[in-house]
């Protein structure tokens, strides 16, 4: 029987003191969305090549968490892990706030948002985005759902475990769908691949793991509330086998992709001569997000130490967006082959690496991305019981 | 459906309104061409449904044959505006004195249309709606100096 | 000279007839052979039964391009769309481009090409599989389109292109053309002239552009109609699609590229 006992958090300075923090970025964010509304994406660095820039790199990696997230709570419920139990209810309050927060970038930098309301009545079934809106609104009821068979009382365990067991599912196929977003995009070499798919799972298993980790160490620093360790140190293993399952992945999906003579111009661009793209792959997602996380969280240190737990879900986190940025970004920066075998020129970036130079606005949207979702988690966090009490320890 | 609900309640209270009062509502520039059939105010009232019903028929189907054309919209209701530069033309939906603006700005209603579309026509559009206009100079100077005599003519 | 935009008559009534002869075009079409012929040739030729308006059922409008005859220092079509159509591209990376010249070089024996590059009206168009709205769409006579009163600027279609035929509009547009609305925030491409095609001219600005120069490198027609000159020519002399491996079958083909 789950006996923890839960409480709200308290009004303490420090909570009105983070409160302000995001609520400015969340702010600003709300400035950005208005003035690139009035003057148009002009005064962003995307551009007829570079469709989608920084704001996507942001949204998606929400998005992508958010479904990772959840997964805390699935280990409870469905795999029947104890130390996991206490934090379920969290699980499920940061997977919707993560959601919310990665759709909301997404559909700000939309060309106009005010005709989102167009996406719910007319609507196009053949589209992954089109089937997305479904799979994410019915993740946010599913997951709703599943928050209350754990907080109500006298509901049986079974519903619990229905509850969790839907819940699990369908973030799968939720991430599935993230990914198809590119995997099934013919047109690009550097995706039409269908690893983006199980990529894409493997990734939000990683990045929630890793926002979950962070949300609790935010947690315990602004209440009386701790991270129990011997949690802590089941989750800090748990992450360093999801970040080696991210780097399996992308090796598969690199060494398939060089294997074709066809691919073989992206890949040298991605992985030897792109410049940027080429830094952010090894130096960001495989060594900050990859290799050096990995190190520490299955070294001894690991787990006695919070400060390295916490320092490795940081640069899995650093990580996660340098991929996400290679995978968007850089994907969108190798010229499209539609002439094969000839070079092109032409007045419209044919045949030359695309340039974009995000500005700040696009990071400022996105960062109030990132405020919003931390903002919603923590007032979740006030108004629900949703954190244990330390007292039942 | 709030579009409709609100310039329903501004025909209303034009209709209804006592004849003192009528300096509180706006003076609807009057128009070119023949008048509509089916009179002003279900014109008035209607409008965005039809708009929305024939554009649909001319982007989906190519059917370019429909009563609620938007050119019809911009050539018949133009209001000439203080001349610009060497050549007349109306005002465009950026003016107050825009026929559309003049009701939308009283109930307070965007216009959509114009973020994609010509808010002053051209001398070809002109003589395509109003064949006794030519689509040359003469042509538009003739459409201007009409506009011009109409605005001047008492209500 | 073209058929009127617009009449002015009684709204209510002529627009059910306007509905009703949409709904006999359908029938007619369903009946084979016989029809196709009789919607084959020029609007002019006619008769009194058939509706004067709306798309004609059965075409696939298409371009046949001959790279041979392309000159790489001509642009001609570029700026006949451009201007038939009210866009304009300075060379920023935000401008559009609904048709652009490329120049080809052929990497293993260096002889160069030139060509221009437009949607390509495919028969199964990635961009409209990838709209989350449906507002890029394929009409019944095979022309791709975005329909703008129903795009939120996804961008996603641009993502799904393998022709980079799409553009976005990233600032407020005004001076726009009549035949042609376009405004910020949604997406955009070349519509095969389909306000000519409506009204019968039977060409687009940049195939006649392309006459004009004496290159006629350009020829516009309806495949499905094997009367037409288009077809002949295709059914003739070889032709490629652009990215065919993708199986879309281009409404464009090309010849000696």
């Amino acid at each position: 029987m789950d006996r923890t006992s839960y409480r709200e958090l308290r009004f303490t300075p420090r909570f009105w003191g983070l409160v302000v923090i995001l609520g400015a970025f969340v702010a600003a964010a709300g400035g950005i969305v208005l003035y690139v509304e009035h003057y148009g994406h002009i005064v962003t660095g995307m551009n007829n090549q570079i469709v989608w820039g920084v704001p996507h790199v942001f949204a998606i990696f929400l998005i992508v968490a958010a479904s990772g997230a959840l997964n805390i709570s699935s280990i409870g419920t469905v795999f029947g892990k104890k130390d996991y139990k206490p934090v379920g209810r969290l699980s499920n309050l940061l997977a919707v706030a993560l959601l919310i927060g990665g759709l909301a970038v997404l559909v700000l930098d939309l060309g106009r948002p005010d005709r989102l309301v167009m996406a719910m009545y007319t609507y196009n079934f053949t589209s992954i985005f089109a089937w997305n809106i479904l799979l994410y609104s019915g993740f946010i009821g599913i997951v709703a759902l599943y928050l209350y068979t754990q907080m109500a009382r006298g509901v049986p365990e079974i519903a619990q475990k229905s509850a969790g067991m839907l819940a699990f599912v369908w973030r799968l196929a939720l991430t599935t769908g993230t990914g198809s977003i590119f995997g099934w995009l013919v047109a690009r070499q550097a995706y039409d691949a269908a690893i983006m798919a199980p990529l894409f799972i493997a990734m939000s298993f990683s990045f929630g793991m890793a926002v979950f980790m962070l949300v609790m160490f935010m947690t315990t620093g602004i209440s009386t509330r701790q991270f129990p360790v011997a949690l802590r140190t089941r989750q800090a293993r748990l992450l360093g086998i999801f970040v080696a399952v991210v780097l399996y992945f992308t090796a598969v999906q690199h060494l398939s992709a060089i294997y074709v003579a066809e691919h073989a111009g992206v890949e040298r661009f991605i992985l030897l001569e792109g410049g940027i793209y080429t830094l952010l792959f090894w130096g960001g997602q495989v060594l900050i997000g990859g290799i050096i996380p990995m190190i520490i969280l299955f070294s001894k240190q690991a787990a006695t130490s919070g400060r390295l737990v916490g320092l490795a879900a940081g640069m899995i986190v650093l990580g996660g967006f340098a991929q996400l940025y290679v995978i968007i970004i850089g994907g969108q920066a190798y010229p499209l082959e539609i002439f094969p075998g000839f070079e092109v020129s032409s007045s419209f970036s044919d045949g030359v690496i695309n340039a974009y130079t995000p500005t700040m606005l696009e990071f400022g949207l996105g960062i109030g991305g990132v405020a919003l979702a931390l903002l919603l988690a923590l007032g979740g966090m006030k108004i629900l019981r949703i954190m244990p009490d330390n007292a039942t320890e | 459906m709030k579009n409709l609900l609100t310039s329903l309640l501004a025909v209303l209270a034009l209709a209804i309104a006592p004849a003192h009062a009528q300096e509180l509502f706006p003076s609807i520039p009057k128009a070119l061409g023949e008048p509509h059939p089916e009179g002003n105010e279900y014109w008035r009232i209607n409008h965005p449904a039809l708009l929305a019903h024939d554009r649909d028929l001319v982007v989906l189907e190519g059917i370019r044959d429909v009563d609620a054309s938007l050119v019809g919209c911009v050539v018949c209701h133009a209001v000439n505006g203080p001349d610009q530069g060497p050549v007349p033309m109306p005002v465009d939906a950026g003016s107050p004195d825009n026929s559309c603006q003049v009701c939308h700005q009283f109930v307070a209603i965007e216009i959509g249309c114009f973020v994609c579309h010509a808010s002053v026509p051209s001398k070809e559009d002109v003589a395509m709606i109003l064949p006794q206009y030519s689509a040359d100079d003469e042509g538009w100077r003739d459409y201007m100096e009409d506009l011009a005599a109409l605005q001047e003519a008492p209500q | 000279m073209t058929s009127p935009l617009h009449k002015e008559k009684g709204a209510e009534l002529s627009r059910r007839d306007i509905l009703k002869s949409g709904a006999a075009l359908a029938t007619v079409t369903l009946a084979p052979g016989v029809t196709l012929m009789a919607f084959g040739g020029k609007k002019a030729a006619a008769g009194e039964d058939m509706p004067a308006d709306g798309l004609k059922p059965g075409a696939r409008w298409g371009l046949l391009i001959d790279a041979a005859k392309c000159p790489e220092d001509c642009s001609a079509c570029v700026s006949a769309c451009s201007a038939e159509l009210g866009w304009e591209n300075n060379g920023l990376e935000t401008d559009p481009q609904w048709i652009r010249k490329v120049t080809l070089r052929d990497k293993e024996t260096g002889r160069t090409n030139s060509l221009p590059v437009m949607c390509q009206h495919c028969e199964s168009p990635p961009c409209v599989d990838v709209c989350p709205t449906g507002a890029s769409f394929k009409r019944e006579d095979g022309i791709v389109l975005v329909n703008r009163h129903t795009c939120i600027g996804c961008r996603y279609c641009m993502m799904a292109c393998p022709f980079k035929a799409r553009s976005f509009v990233f600032a407020p547009v005004s001076d726009q053309k009549s035949i042609a609305p376009r405004g910020i925030g949604t997406v955009e491409g070349c519509t095969l002239c389909v306000h000519k095609i409506d009204r019968g001219d039977g060409t687009t600005a940049c195939v006649e552009a392309c006459t004009a120069t004496g290159n006629n490198a350009m020829m516009f027609g309806d495949l499905n109609d094997p009367e037409s000159e288009i077809a002949i020519a295709v059914a003739t002399y070889a032709s490629v699609e652009l990215r065919a491996d993708l199986g879309l079958n281009l409404g464009v083909r090309y010849q000696n590229i």
